[in-house]
Parts: structure tokens; C-alpha cells; sequence
């Protein structure tokens, strides 16, 4: 036999068959990984293309003259009379301001002040009445504040509003826009980081720039808080009880087959679970974020039992013969041996557990976790676990519904920063997972 | 062809410390042991032999009752530990495991340091009133094991990185410091080279003067030298039990013949 199909040195026809097929299958391999890579970077890039703007604000500088004849007419600083001073009694000093604001950069205007000041925010009055109230010292003298501006105003520096887009707008028109050229130009009007967008509460839809997420951060923070001390004893005292030392008959047979059916429930019908028995029954208070951790408690459960059961699985049983038959309980060789090791994976999935209940809005809108709260944030624990609040998906949900796109561009922020959370929990899973894991 | 042991055994007649009459085992409807009955002497080395899946094991760990752990599993009959039943309700096996201890098959050191492997059975048993009294533990238990002079320097080293013959020296160590009566070991040189299984054979030989010895091997070389009384299983039935010297140059089954001589197994 001494045919050329043979020889090693050429290859014949079945193993090139062979190889094309092999060669062919990598290549589907690597298209898939491509495409996928590739949808995660325009959704990246459209995420932060779109809710990076929302981080900025534009303010407007003024120095304004807290008049005593206008909010202090007795002149004695009492706290009383200060409030009955409303947000419209500020208006004129708001007026003032603007107008010597806009004098003092030399611009020539035909807008009367009402349509000047109409380029601050509506919040700006409120803002200013709280600072005096908050400091009734300065009273008579002449303060310099930043006010946020208008959100078309905003949306103008931004690029979303356009001359051409306000045509049918009555909120603001080309002459407004004239001036904020030049104001920015005088430096008086300019965009800057704006933390209040983290750290701030919601608001009304007349005022978008003043909204924030911080509040809803709060409301996400103490909802974790109780799904954490909750869900994470509960689920692993459940699994190492089904793992370790229950009896394997048709009982927990149903239980295991049940868990797993669970943890594929679509998480609606656990919100109206809730709404049926923690509000309607227990009396729960609504919107509460502990009503939501409990909810998302048991949604979350069948997540964190399922992946400690496998942790516990994965520990080689010669671990617990050994403790066993040293003389050790069975409970002394879990608590002593198995679940050191199953530790990294008990952790690993409680982190993304939670990571998913954070990300979680279905059941939200069920408690009434979701439209507008825009409560201020809350001052401990109990007010934290009790009053009424919103959480991070829900507050973006919220403001992508509403009309004014200036909304829909902090709904955006709202998702960078829930996916820096996201992002950071589930990188804190993987260190925990390296640092932990032990070889055996 | 086996070695016929050339050092004179000392064989004689010493007390009963497990006695077994009539035990079955199933394992579901599987009938894994039959009518097995033998009676295990103090101080003394009994070797179980017997091709695979003929139930020596599964006698094994009978006498510690880990075969507890499997739920399938049932046992009747009747095995006594000093005439006390091991199988009576009032029995906590965890009592019942710290008098019979094992070693595996797998050397299966704790991922933890050479001395916490050691000290864990003294500590949970309550053995020691303090640390140096652990310590002396701890010292004596890895000095019968012959494990004493190599480790000695890093008793925090992890017990998972020392060398397969270490680590099985180390679990036998462990199962020393808890001071059994009876000491099971199943094919503890299975995994072990040759000078392992030398330095282990010469362990088992010295640990016989503190405890009885119960082991499982697949060696009938290693059964021949290091067991005193030597039981062969075959199917789930105990074929023969006797001297080992007995055994290996005289055996009275048939069966047992063919399978010292190497025609089934």
C-alpha cells in the first residue's frame, strides 16, 4: 500500500471533511460571541449616549437682594411671619435679580422680566424661600445663589431642544433663547455636574430638572436591606435542612420540585401576592419599602436556595465522611467543614440574588412602590423601612411615562446608575468568589 | 503467587471486641451482605479480601454505622461492640463513631492546617483541658502516624498540600488522636506508591497494640503481611474466616483457593 492517501503529509478526504466541519463550527462560535459582544456595546454606548447628559445641569447665577420690605415687613425675624411669605411673594425678587443680571452682561433684550425670569426653573422660588427660611440672618442683604434653569433652557444647551423644535412650544421662544445665547456668553447661564440628580427626590412634571434619583437610592437601599436579612438566613437554613439532612421521600420530593417552579414565577405574581397579603391582610403600610423587600424576599428566596443547594452539593462527600467518621455530628460537619467550603457559592448567589431583586419593577407596581413620591429622604431606619418610597427601576419606569423628554433623558441616568450598582455587586460576587474558594 | 508471611504472627486467643451474628445489608432490593457472621479480636489485625463489589466495604462500614449516611441502605442483624448492640435505638452513632474510627479509601484531609486536621477530633470529643494537653495530642497522634518528623516545622501548613502519602498518614493520624478501640480502614493504600504503603503497612503493625484493626484491602500481598486473621467475601457472603497463615496456605473453601491463587477475582 503505497498510495498517496497514505502518506501523513497530505490530507485525505475525510479528515479535510472533518477539519472544514471543525473549522466551520469555530467560526459560527466566534460570530455568535461577535454579535453578542457587539449588542452589548450599543447598548452601552446608547445608555451612556443618552443618560450621560442627565448628570449636568444648567444653572443660572444671580445675586439677589433679599429685600426686608418684602419678606420680613415687622422686621423681627419671627419664623412665623417668614412663612406666611409664599414662593409668589419671591417672584419679584427673583424678577429683579434676573433683570440686573441680564443689565449688568450688557445685553440688549425686548423680553419683559416675566419672560425673562420664565427661564428659571419653578422650583427656583422654593428654592430661594427655603434658604431664607433656613437663614433669616441674611434677610436685607444681597446674596449670590445658583438657580437651576428652565429644563428647555437646559435642553437648549444640551442640544435636545432646538430653534426649529419650539415652534409649537409655549413654554419658551426664540427670543428667550437669544438671551440664553448670550447669557451664556456672559457667563451667567452655564452647564455643570449636577449632584442633586444622584443624591436629589423626584418632582413634579412641570419641573424636570429638579428631579432626582437619590430618594428612589434610599428607597432601593432599605428594600436590600430587608431582603438581605431576610431572604439570605431563610434560604440557607432551608437548603442546608433539604440538602443535608432531610429525608429523601416524596415530601421533599414536591417541596424541591416546587422551589424550582418558584424561582421561574414571573415576579408579577409575587406583587400581587403582597398586595393580597401584606397590604390587604396584614395591613402593611402601601408603598412601604418593607412591603417591597418582602415581596422581592420571595422572589429571591428560591434564587438563593437553589444556588446554595449547589454549593453545598459541590463539597466532595469524603469532607463529611471524614468529619463523621471522626465522630462528628452531622450538624458539626456541616457547620464545621461543608459550608466553609460552600461559603464562595452561598455568597455568590445571594449577590446576584440580590442584584436581580434591585433590578426587579413588576411587583413594585403592585405595592405602589412606583408614581410620584417624591418624599424627602429618610431620616432613619424605621422612617427608611415604613414611609412611603419609590425604588431605582421604578423611578426610571416612572419618569420614561412622563410627556417632557427632559424626563426621559434622567430616565436614562437612572439606568447608569442602576447598572453601576449592578456592575459593582456582581463584580464584589466575583472578588469574594476568588478570595474565598479553596482547593480541596 | 502470594508471599507466605514469614514472620511468626502472634495469634493467640484474645477477646472478642466486634462480634456480628446473621447481618444482612440491602441496598434498595439489592441483598449486598448475607448471613455475614464473625467475630473481630482485640489487638489484632483482621484483613477483609475479596474480588470488587463482593460487600467487604460494605461490612466495613457497617461496624461504624456510616452506612447511615445512605439512605437506601438497610441493616439487620446483630453486631456488638464489648457485647453492646451497635444497631440499638438507644445508640447515638456519633458516640459509636468516635470508639470505631475510619480511614478512607481517598486520603481526605480537611482544607485546613496539618494541626487543626489532628486536633478536630480531641477538640468536639472534648479530649484535651487545654492547649498544651492539645498540643501533646496532636504530637503523639502524628508521631504514630510516622508523620511527626516531616511536618513538625509547619503543623499551620494547609493538610491539602502535603503529598498523597502524607495526607493518608495525616487522616490516619487524625483518627488516632480521637483514641478509638476499633480502628476501620478502607483500602487505605489504594492511592499510595509503594514507600507509602510500606511506611502505612509498618503503622498499621504498631497501631495493633492499642487497637483492633479492620482492614479492607484489594492486596492480598499486603494481606498476608500485615493481618493476623484474614476474612475473605465473596458475593456478599463471607466465604472464610481464620488465621491468615491458615488461610493463605491452607484454605478450606474451594472458592477461597481460586481466589488467593488468582483464578477468579
Amino acid at each position: 500500500m503505497t498510495d498517496a492517501t497514505t502518506s501523513l503529509l497530505t490530507q485525505d478526504a475525510r479528515t479535510k471533511k472533518r477539519n472544514a466541519a471543525e473549522a466551520r463550527f469555530k467560526l459560527y462560535g466566534i460570530a455568535a460571541i461577535g454579535i453578542g459582544v457587539a449588542m452589548l456595546i450599543l447598548l452601552l454606548v446608547t445608555i451612556l449616549g443618552n443618560g450621560v447628559g442627565a448628570f449636568q445641569q444648567t444653572f443660572v447665577t444671580l445675586h439677589v437682594e433679599l429685600q426686608e420690605k418684602k419678606l420680613d415687613k415687622k422686621g423681627n425675624r419671627d419664623p412665623e411671619d417668614l412663612k406666611k411669605v409664599t414662593t409668589f411673594g419671591y417672584d419679584p425678587l427673583m424678577k429683579a435679580a434676573f433683570d440686573k443680571a441680564v443689565k449688568e452682561a450688557n445685553v440688549e433684550t425686548k423680553l419683559k422680566p416675566k419672560d425673562q425670569a420664565a427661564l428659571l426653573s419653578k422650583s427656583a422660588a422654593a428654592d430661594l424661600r427655603n434658604y431664607v427660611l433656613a437663614n433669616p440672618e441674611h434677610i436685607g442683604k444681597t446674596i449670590e445663589f445658583t438657580f437651576l434653569a428652565n429644563s428647555r433652557v437646559d435642553g437648549y444647551l444640551k442640544g435636545r431642544v432646538t430653534r426649529e423644535s419650539i415652534a409649537n412650544d409655549k413654554n419658551i421662544n426664540a427670543a428667550q433663547l437669544d438671551l440664553v445665547d448670550q447669557l451664556v456668553k456672559a457667563g451667567v447661564i452655564e452647564k455643570r455636574f449636577n449632584p442633586a440628580f444622584i443624591l436629589g427626590a423626584d418632582a413634579s412634571d412641570q419641573r424636570p430638572e429638579a428631579a432626582g434619583i437619590g430618594v428612589s437610592m434610599a428607597g432601593s437601599f432599605f428594600m436590600m436591606l430587608v431582603v438581605l436579612v431576610l431572604a439570605l438566613p431563610i434560604g440557607v437554613a432551608a437548603s442546608i435542612y433539604l440538602e443535608e439532612f432531610a429525608p429523601k421521600n416524596w415530601i421533599t420530593d414536591i417541596i424541591e420540585v416546587n422551589i424550582s417552579n418558584l424561582a421561574a414565577v414571573p415576579s408579577i405574581v409575587f406583587g400581587i401576592l403582597g398586595l393580597a397579603v401584606f397590604i390587604n391582610t396584614m395591613h402593611l403600610p402601601q408603598s412601604a419599602p418593607l412591603v417591597g423587600g418582602l415581596v422581592l424576599t420571595l422572589m429571591t428566596l428560591p434564587t438563593i436556595i437553589i444556588s446554595t443547594r449547589a454549593a453545598l452539593k459541590s463539597v466532595p462527600p469524603s469532607i463529611r465522611d471524614a468529619a463523621l467518621g471522626l465522630g462528628a455530628s452531622r450538624m458539626q460537619a456541616v457547620f464545621h467543614h461543608v459550608l466553609p467550603l460552600a461559603a464562595p457559592g452561598i455568597l455568590t448567589g445571594t449577590i446576584i440574588g440580590l442584584a436581580q431583586a434591585l433590578g426587579e419593577t413588576a411587583p413594585l407596581l403592585l405595592i405602589g412602590m412606583i408614581g410620584f413620591i417624591a418624599s424627602n429622604a429618610p431620616g432613619g431606619v424605621a422612617e427608611g423601612l415604613l414611609s412611603p418610597n419609590s425604588a431605582m427601576p421604578a423611578q426610571i419606569y416612572e419618569w420614561a411615562k412622563r410627556a417632557d423628554p427632559a424626563f426621559y433623558e434622567r430616565a436614562w441616568g437612572g439606568i447608569i446608575i442602576l447598572l453601576v450598582f449592578l456592575v459593582t455587586m456582581n463584580t464584589i460576587a466575583v472578588i469574594l468568589r476568588r478570595r474565598f474558594e479553596r482547593r480541596w | 503467587m502470594y508471599d507466605a508471611p514469614s514472620l511468626e504472627k502472634n495469634v493467640d486467643q484474645k477477646a472478642t471486641k466486634i462480634a456480628a451474628k446473621d447481618v444482612q445489608v440491602y441496598y434498595g432490593d439489592t441483598h449486598a451482605i448475607k448471613d455475614v457472621s464473625v467475630d473481630l479480636l482485640a489487638n489484632t489485625v483482621t484483613a477483609f479480601i475479596g474480588p470488587s463489589g463482593c460487600g467487604k466495604s460494605t461490612f466495613l462500614r457497617c461496624l461504624n454505622r456510616m452506612n447511615d449516611t445512605i439512605d437506601i441502605c438497610r441493616v439487620q442483624g446483630d453486631i456488638r461492640l464489648d457485647g453492646e448492640d451497635i444497631y440499638d435505638k438507644r445508640v447515638d452513632p456519633v458516640q459509636l463513631r468516635a470508639k470505631v474510627g475510619m480511614v478512607f479509601q481517598k486520603p481526605n484531609p480537611f482544607p485546613k492546617s496539618i494541626y487543626d486536621n489532628v486536633a478536630y477530633g480531641p477538640r468536639i470529643h472534648g479530649l484535651a483541658r487545654g492547649k498544651s494537653e492539645l498540643d501533646e495530642i496532636v504530637e503523639s497522634a502524628l508521631r504514630r502516624a510516622a508523620l511527626w518528623g516531616e511536618v513538625k516545622d509547619r503543623l499551620d501548613a494547609p493538610g491539602t498540600g502535603l503529598s498523597g502519602g502524607q495526607q493518608q498518614r495525616l487522616c490516619i493520624a487524625r483518627a488516632v488522636a480521637t483514641a478509638p478501640e476499633v480502628l476501620l480502614m478502607d483500602e487505605p493504600c489504594s492511592a499510595l506508591d509503594p514507600i507509602a504503603t510500606a511506611q502505612v503497612e509498618e503503622l498499621i503493625d504498631e497501631l495493633r497494640e492499642n487497637f483492633s484493626v479492620v482492614i479492607v484491602t484489594h492486596s492480598m500481598q499486603q494481606a498476608a503481611r500485615v493481618s493476623q486473621k484474614t476474612a475473605f467475601f465473596h458475593l456478599g457472603n463471607l466465604v472464610e474466616y481464620g488465621d491468615t497463615t491458615q488461610i493463605f496456605t491452607n484454605p478450606i473453601d474451594p472458592r477461597t483457593e481460586s481466589y488467593i491463587t488468582g483464578r477468579i477475582g
